[in-house]
């Protein structure tokens, strides 16, 4: 068995608060909301209408200046992937292809064949306004003022008025291999596509890879957009987001709270620089902490039921903490994925009990969604950045509208305010809404 | 301490067949799974064909009360359920009834499920503003949460094959599905055999499953110009190595196949299909519409499959293609064979069973894999068929148009993705 250790190195953050992981947790902190109304789309016949957008997210200045013209082909997804692997390379000291070509440094100081990628991602959905107006030609009766019906086979005719690399907009392979274009990034890369769950499998899957030896450094994490007409409209569709606060969106998401019913779509991204430790330490890299275990389970009752006991959590944080070598009595923060949902919340308050038992009204509760609300396959890894940030910091952000814990929910949720912490070890973990695949990271401030 | 990886069973839903051996004799006799498209009427694309999965019946695969629960997968997953219960079956799991499921994972290369295309047009249709010429989307939502069904929408999601197999062996264990274009079920099966190296699972189902022969799929790989236009003969349209090949021959279906940790395999008794000794997977860097000149990133998948097998490069006995029968890919492939390969590379037979099967996009690896563990058990190289026009940038043995009995105990199999997704792996004849 190897006994390579992997530790963090770099945090790439793209988030409804901010640009960074530093300005990120900084509004984390101030109790910031990244939750407002819509304004990418008009949203006013959607039965939620609220969301956390990024704004102002100009992805050719996350690009070497030759690779500007491929922005045109990258979904919004992969635009928050391309924009958060420069902030992690950044932030990790990894001079890559992209940094030098940036004329950011002389040299690359990196190789690139044991440089990997590992990225979660969605089901890209297509630019609806694209395609839409591709598809308006597609009709039996245009001169019908209403009622046009599309014909399928008119489209075989005009399908041309799409540009002809309109498929790789939304390839989900194509966020890593962007970043791994960008970066030149080219040992083992591979992308997961299993919800809310594929950031914590992504890095999962990455600490392994580097434990084996496959890669020395590796870009991990996710990144998702949910906001366009039918990122919105699918979990409407499916009971899954917060339709009464379409008022006061800064409230609408309740992690544990007993006013909770239900989660805010949202866009992001997370890419973590996972490294092996003496290739950080031989190159001075500064160090967040280290990769300690990685559990992963899935929920076999059903596929759109909640285990009301949390049990595929209990399964993935036990297989992480045995994988850690510690007991849950040693983890002193802990990090559900806390998406304001009745069921989902209440299955995670009832993993933590089933693993922590008595502890479990006391460790500490990081949750974030309440100010970020849930982008799917990157909150995970936004989740994580934010979790090392406040071990390192020694500060726990505050989870936004987390006013009175549910009776189901009995935590010691961080809320109403940031409060100090003295934490060393984390658990985190998450769990696709879609499908119930499961991960769980144990993550140590420091290296000792 | 070292776990080593077996197979010990498989199952694959294909255009050439629903069981095993009915599609494997077809590959052997050289057999077309492609004729023109029925699954939607494509007359009017510019490709009309496909390699389609005819009467598929998921009824026969499943008893009456997971019929029922799964009665609403999508085209994809059906076909991943039935396959996954045929490897299942295959492996004589099914007797055994004190596993640890905690402990039996989950390593899909799924495709996303079919988009609900005409309901989806039609709501883009009566969404769009005809003299704004933008769409209105509050017209649109209107519409759209009216025509669009919460279970299509839902069980699009590309992890849901993986979900509800795990749902129907009840298993608890690691639930990956990854999507790396047209690499994907080779790169499922090389990471899941990792998690059994590594200690996360005993067993893993692996494999992958696709389909997008949709309205929506054809368009995207028809604005790409990746498919073959022979709409007059669509039986030869899929020429991999040819000189006059004009791009892939888009399939479906789905491939499964069950790993085990060997001691696991052996305490009970099970049959060993073969064992996987090694896995590569590498990304071009290059750009996402070509693939590297040089082959640089398939070239190196393959050396780190081969060192990771720990085997001689003349030990490999046959080399199962990507060969999709595109101008670009089966050129650089035979590159990078040579480039791994060197002199050696000639000696070396190589095909590509989409010449039959077509492309099945994330399952093709892991159903071509299939193929390599039935040419040890049954000593005989599946052929490349319509291979008639040699072309001097592909000159190496195809096995053209014949099987061809061979000693074959090592094979490997390569996957090569959009965006410049290389996978390989090499299995070995299990041999103590």
């Amino acid at each position: 068995m190897s006994n390579k250790r992997v530790v963090i190195t770099g945090l790439g953050v793209v988030s409804p608060v901010g640009l960074g992981i530093d300005e990120t947790f900084d509004a984390l902190v101030e109790k910031q909301c990244g939750v407002r109304r819509i304004e990418s789309f008009d949203p006013s016949k959607f039965a939620s209408q609220i969301g956390g957008e990024v704004r102002d997210l100009k992805v050719n200045n996350f690009v070497f200046k030759k690779y500007r013209k491929s922005v045109k082909v990258m979904a919004r997804d992969i635009e928050l992937a391309v924009a958060a692997a420069y902030l992690a390379v950044k932030d990790g000291g990894l001079n890559t292809k992209c940094i030098v070509d940036r004329d950011e440094a002389d040299a690359v100081n990196i190789d690139s064949t044991r440089f990997g990628a590992n990225i979660g991602a969605g089901l890209i959905c297509a630019d609806l306004n694209e395609l839409a107006g591709a598809l308006s030609t597609a009709v039996d009766n245009p001169e019908a003022p209403i009622d046009r019906a599309f014909s399928l086979g008119k489209w075989g005719e005009k399908m041309s008025n799409l540009t002809p690399l309109w498929l790789l907009k939304f390839l989900p392979n194509m966020l890593a291999c962007h970043v791994t274009i960008v970066h030149d990034c080219q040992a083992p890369s591979n992308t997961i596509t299993c919800g809310e769950a594929s950031s914590h499998l992504a890095i999962g899957e990455a600490f392994r890879t580097i434990k084996r030896g496959a890669a020395d450094v590796c870009i991990c994490g996710g990144a998702e957009s949910k906001m366009n007409p039918m990122g919105l409209m699918r979990p409407i569709l499916n009971n899954r987001v917060v339709t009464d606060y379409n008022d006061r969106p800064e409230q609408a998401c309740r992690p544990f709270d007993e006013k909770r019913s239900g989660s805010v779509i949202s866009e992001g991204g997370g890419l973590l620089i996972l490294e092996e430790y003496e290739h950080a330490k031989a190159r001075g890299a500064n160090i967040y902490g280290e990769v300690l275990g990685f559990g992963a389970s899935a929920n076999a009752s059903h596929w759109r039921d909640v285990q009301s006991d949390g049990r595929a959590l209990q399964i993935a944080a036990r297989k992480a903490v045995a994988d850690a070598g510690v007991s849950f009595d040693d983890i002193d923060l802990i990090n559900p994925a806390g998406l304001g949902l009745p069921k989902e919340d209440a299955a995670e308050a009832a993993a933590i009990h089933g693993v922590f038992g008595k502890k479990a009204t006391e460790t500490p509760v990081l949750c974030t969604k309440g100010a970020l609300g849930n982008n799917g396959a990157g909150s995970g890894a936004i989740d994580l950045a934010v979790t090392l940030k406040a071990m390192q910091r020694g500060v726990c952000p505050p989870s936004l509208n987390t006013e009175s814990l549910s009776d189901d929910c009995q935590l010691n949720v961080v809320r109403k305010d940031p409060i100090d912490l003295r934490a060393d070890l984390a658990l985190s973990f998450a769990g696709a809404l879609s499908g119930g695949q499961t991960g769980a990271l144990v993550l140590r401030r420091s290296v000792s | 301490m070292n776990r080593r990886v077996v197979i010990t069973g498989i199952g694959w839903i294909t255009p050439l067949g629903h069981d095993i051996e009915t599609a494997w004799g077809n590959i052997l006799a050289g057999n077309s799974g492609v004729a023109p498209t029925t699954i939607f009427d494509a007359k009017t694309f510019p490709t009309t064909f496909s390699a389609e999965v005819k009467d598929f019946d998921l009824k026969k695969f499943l008893n009456d009360n997971e019929f029922e629960d799964h009665r609403n997968v999508s085209r994809q997953a059906g076909f991943a359920l039935a396959a996954a219960k045929m490897a299942w079956k295959n492996s004589g799991l099914e007797s055994l009834t004190d596993l640890d499921k905690s402990m039996v994972g989950i390593y899909l290369g799924g495709g996303e499920g079919p988009l609900d295309f005409t309901s989806f047009a039609q709501a883009a249709i009566d969404g769009w503003d005809y003299e704004g010429n933008d769409l209105d989307s509050t017209r649109w939502a209107e519409v759209a949460a009216k025509v669009l069904s919460p279970v299509k929408e839902l069980e699009q999601d590309p992890n849901m094959a993986a979900s509800h197999i795990g749902h129907c062996f009840g298993l608890e264990g690691p639930n990956f599905n990854t999507l790396t274009a047209c690499a994907a079920s080779t790169q499922a099966i090389g990471e899941a055999t990792h998690m059994i190296r590594y200690g996360d699972a005993d067993i893993m189902i692996s494999g992958g499953c696709h389909s997008m022969i949709h309205p929506l799929g054809v368009t995207g790989f028809n604005l790409l110009t990746a498919l073959s236009n022979r709409n007059d003969s669509p039986t030869t349209a899929s020429r991999p190595f040819d000189r006059t090949r004009d791009g892939f021959v888009l399939g479906e279906g789905a491939g499964m196949l069950i790993l085990e940790e060997l001691e696991h395999a052996q305490k009970r008794g099970a049959t060993i299909l073969a064992e996987i000794v090694g896995y590569g997977s590498t990304a071009d860097a290059f750009r996402i519409t070509d693939i590297h000149e040089d082959a640089r990133g398939g070239i190196a998948a393959m050396r780190m499959a081969i060192e990771d097998a720990g085997v001689d490069l003349k030990a490999i006995d046959y080399i199962s293609a990507h060969g999709t029968s595109t101008a670009e890919n089966d050129k650089i492939e035979t590159k990078a064979i040579r480039g791994v390969f060197g002199d050696h590379a000639p000696n070396v037979p190589v095909s590509s069973v989409k010449s039959m099967m077509g492309h099945l996009i994330a399952a093709a690896g892991a159903c071509e894999l299939i193929t390599c563990i039935l040419a040890i058990r049954d000593q005989v190289l599946p052929p490349t068929v319509n291979y008639e026009n040699p072309d001097p940038l592909c000159d190496l043995d195809y096995v053209p148009n014949e099987k061809r009995p061979a000693n074959v105990k090592t094979c490997l199999s390569n996957s090569f993705g959009f965006g410049g997704q290389n996978d390989t792996l090499v299995i070995r004849a299990f041999e103590g």
